[in-house]
């Protein structure tokens, strides 16, 4: 796991190649601090900073083939390497080194870039193919490990974090309001834009191929499932079959993650996926596993009792950081320095604390639950959408509202809620039956409500721009065809998942401190099979998650196998506006500063902060406001101030 | 207490804690507080602490209903109708 950079083109500045990709590389070392290495040539260059896991000795990169022909950077892992090394091997290849970068070059070499679908892993690469003068960029199929691009002056720049291409004299930070927009709406910017005008990031299950003649961006990979109507194309078996296949699936997605010459960890959230993962690493590995948690002194987000149940029933050797409102409020602009988007939650903060607690213990490698929510159906909008759509169907009935007091018990807010005003909240939209979006409209809505604050600059810049039409353009033709559960679960896994969970929470916070995520719940195997699983099987009734509980409750307390979702939630407002709220929070939310970066209404977020300072806690529009707009505003002032301050680059593209 | 003290009260509180928006600055006395956006779950509770201590009622959780809170002039009339039956309780 590391951090990659370079170029594909000739470059515009006359300062010697190798400074740049220095440069770059220094920009985001925190990603590999173990090594770093750069390969220039003419046209080409390439640069690596490097977290040593697999074949420590002789794994270093930039690497090139034994002819000289092929050179490859790259971040992240091939899981399979194993299988496909044995294979390669078969067919003729002699390899030298024990690492899976050799592999990636070797299956190029046999392949090209379709080598790409023979991957079972988390990557980001690129490739340079000297003899075919062919330049390729390749991105995992769920899109944990980042990669980001920019076009300047006809040469492509690419690298794992934009800040790197930052160092690059011709790309400057510029925050870009449709992405704002599209943050405020779903919580992250579409790919493949970024929160950086004419900074691109490279979608997941996507290769881009340039030669010198032409450039394609394509996708070799796409989350798909089956028509509504067509039963044969779901998977018929009985549900003991299924759950079989699932419990296998996941346990050989495990296994192969565990592939590591450094030892592995992993998190505990005290939820149902992380416990599953922890007890399945500890059937397979014999020794006392390394298990890592956060803990908070709100029960409204703590979830430690869990946590402790399940360190008791596996023996793990566990170690927690208490997570406190101040030390959000303290961690937040470095936060949003590594997130490099506007976020309107700041649940990303306590894991940036965690992954320092596995860095500090010695680790590199992680395995999580991430996922599971998304791939087996498990978050509390996919039951929502399915009580809307089951009100939409009769909405005249009175007894069907009834089902939304099921909803949500952990959110204090909507207890003593009357049912009027409940039918009211999760009413909205239910006449959107058809539309693609119905499962998330209240999210969409809810989270809009913070443009309230937008300037009139900000607003004239959006001027006839609608976010839900850019993402209802960005859906795979065959999605109405599609079961409802199944559309709602594509928008997570598609989009919410690679733009906000696994960016901004994950590899971001923690490859912050050199540290590794690896998810079985994103094995592409996993992935498949499940969207073959009849909706029925996912949500029964009101219990999410059925089929992986049916598949893996065996392996877990009873109390953890039968728990409800709770969403993993942190402390918000308060750390910001509350007592020993950290000073940076006056100087950035100031009416001067608002007025500089321009996006926002300075009287209006002024009385936002009145508010807050005035009551112990906001509610969730002011919240997801405060948050989006103060994260937009250390994004800004960290990357993008000189820019607004400096005359117009002419030279950006 | 007049319905016009009672309503520039209403406005004050709605003005300081909901508004944020210019173009909500004047808003319609009929105007649906939920369909503008402008109250959430937790808006619904804000508003009911502001009625009990600013207008010394108490606000049965039956009369939590958007018939009852959802537009400036709802509110004024359920207040209003709250302080007299309290008044004429009193006398």
């Amino acid at each position: 796991m590391c951090g990659i950079a370079g170029y594909f083109g000739h470059l515009q500045s006359h300062e010697p190649p190798e400074l740049m990709l220095r440069r770059m590389a220094g920009a985001i070392r925190y990603r590999g601090p173990d090594e770093s290495g750069i390969h220039v040539e003419p046209g080409v260059g390439l640069g690596h900073a490097r977290l040593s896991i697999i074949d420590v000795e002789s794994g270093q990169q930039p690497m090139t083939s034994d002819d000289g022909d092929v050179v490859v950077t790259f971040n992240g892992e091939i899981f399979n390497f194993i299988e496909l090394r044995d294979d390669l091997i078969a067919r003729g290849h002699r390899f030298r080194t024990d690492s899976d970068t050799e592999v990636i070059i070797r299956a190029y070499q046999e392949m090209g870039p379709d080598c790409v679908t023979a991957f079972n892993g988390d990557f980001a690469f690129a490739l340079w193919d000297r003899r075919a003068r062919r330049f390729m960029l390749a991105r995992d199929r769920m899109g944990v490990r980042p990669l980001f691009y920019a076009w300047r002056g006809g040469c492509l720049y690419f690298a794992s974090e934009a800040k790197a291409l930052f160092e690059v004299p011709q790309i400057r930070p510029e925050i870009d309001p449709v992405a704002i927009d599209q943050t405020f709406t779903f919580w992250f910017p579409l790919a493949p834009r970024t929160a950086f005008k004419g900074v691109c990031t490279l979608p997941p299950g996507h290769v881009l191929v340039a030669t010198p003649s032409e450039i394609a961006v394509r996708r070799y990979w796409q989350l798909d499932y089956p028509d509504a109507d067509d039963s044969d194309a779901l998977d018929g078996r009985s549900e003991t079959d299924i759950a079989e296949e699932v419990r296998s699936l996941l346990t050989d997605a495990t296994r192969i993650r565990l592939r590591s010459d450094v030892p592995v960890g992993a998190y505990l959230s005290g939820g149902l996926d992380s416990s599953i993962i922890a007890a399945t690493v500890h059937r397979i590995v014999p020794e006392r596993l390394r298990t890592f948690s956060v803990t908070f002194d709100s029960a409204e987000f703590d979830e430690s009792a869990f946590q402790m149940e399940m360190v008791s029933a596996l023996g793990t050797d566990h170690m927690a950081v208490p997570c406190r409102g101040s030390d959000i409020g303290s961690m937040f602009p470095e936060v949003v320095r590594h997130t490099e988007q506007p976020i309107v939650r700041t649940a990303p903060a306590p894991l940036f604390a965690l992954s320092k607690l596995v860095r500090d213990s010695g680790f590199k490698v992680v395995l999580t639950g991430e996922g599971a929510d998304e791939v087996f159906a498990g978050y509390d909008i996919f039951k929502e959408a399915k009580l809307r759509r089951f009100c939409a169907a009769q909405p005249k009935s009175q007894r069907r509202h009834l089902l939304f007091q099921r909803l949500y018990p952990y959110l204090p807010a909507l207890k003593g809620q009357s049912q009027s005003y409940r039918s009211a909240f999760f009413g909205a939209g239910l006449d959107a039956v058809d539309d693609p979006l119905f499962s998330h409209l209240p999210r969409f809505q809810s989270t809009a409500g913070a443009k309230a604050f937008y300037s009139a600059e900000m607003r004239e810049e959006l001027h006839g721009y609608d976010a839900l039409d850019d993402l209802r353009a960005h859906l795979p033709a065959d999605f109405r065809r599609w079961h409802p559960l199944s559309q709602a679960q594509y928008l997570e896994t598609a989009h919410l998942l690679p733009g906000y969970i696994l960016s901004a929470q994950g590899d971001r916070m923690s490859m912050a401190h050199g540290v590794e995520g690896r998810f079985p719940f994103l094995d592409h195997r996993l992935v498949e099979c499940a969207a073959r699983i009849p909706p029925r099987l996912k949500i029964r009734g009101l219990r999410e998650k059925h089929i992986l509980r049916e598949a893996m409750a065996d392996i877990l307390p009873p109390s953890i196998g039968s728990r409800v979702k709770q969403p993993y939630r942190a402390p918000d407002s308060p750390s910001f506006l509350g007592e020993g709220a950290p000073d940076y929070v006056g100087a950035r939310l100031s009416p001067a500063a608002i007025a500089e970066a321009g996006f926002f209404a300075p009287r209006a977020v002024d009385k936002l902060v009145a508010k807050g300072r005035g009551q112990a806690s906001l509610g969730f529009r002011d919240n997801t406001a405060l948050v989006g707009i103060l994260s937009t505003q250390l994004l800004h002032h960290a990357f993008a101030r000189e820019v607004a301050a400096a005359p117009p680059a002419t030279a950006a593209a | 207490m007049s319905n016009t003290e009672i309503e520039s009260r209403i406005r004050r509180f709605i003005d300081e804690n909901f508004i944020f928006s210019e173009d909500d600055a004047n808003l319609d006395g009929a105007a649906s507080l939920l369909d503008a956006g402008l109250v959430d779950s937790t808006g619904i509770l804000e508003l009911v602490t502001f009625l009990e201590s600013d207008f010394a009622i108490q606000v049965a959780d039956a009369e939590i209903i958007p018939d009852n809170l959802d537009s400036i002039d709802a509110i004024v009339a359920y207040v209003a109708g709250k302080q007299g039956a309290a008044s004429s309780v009193a006398a």
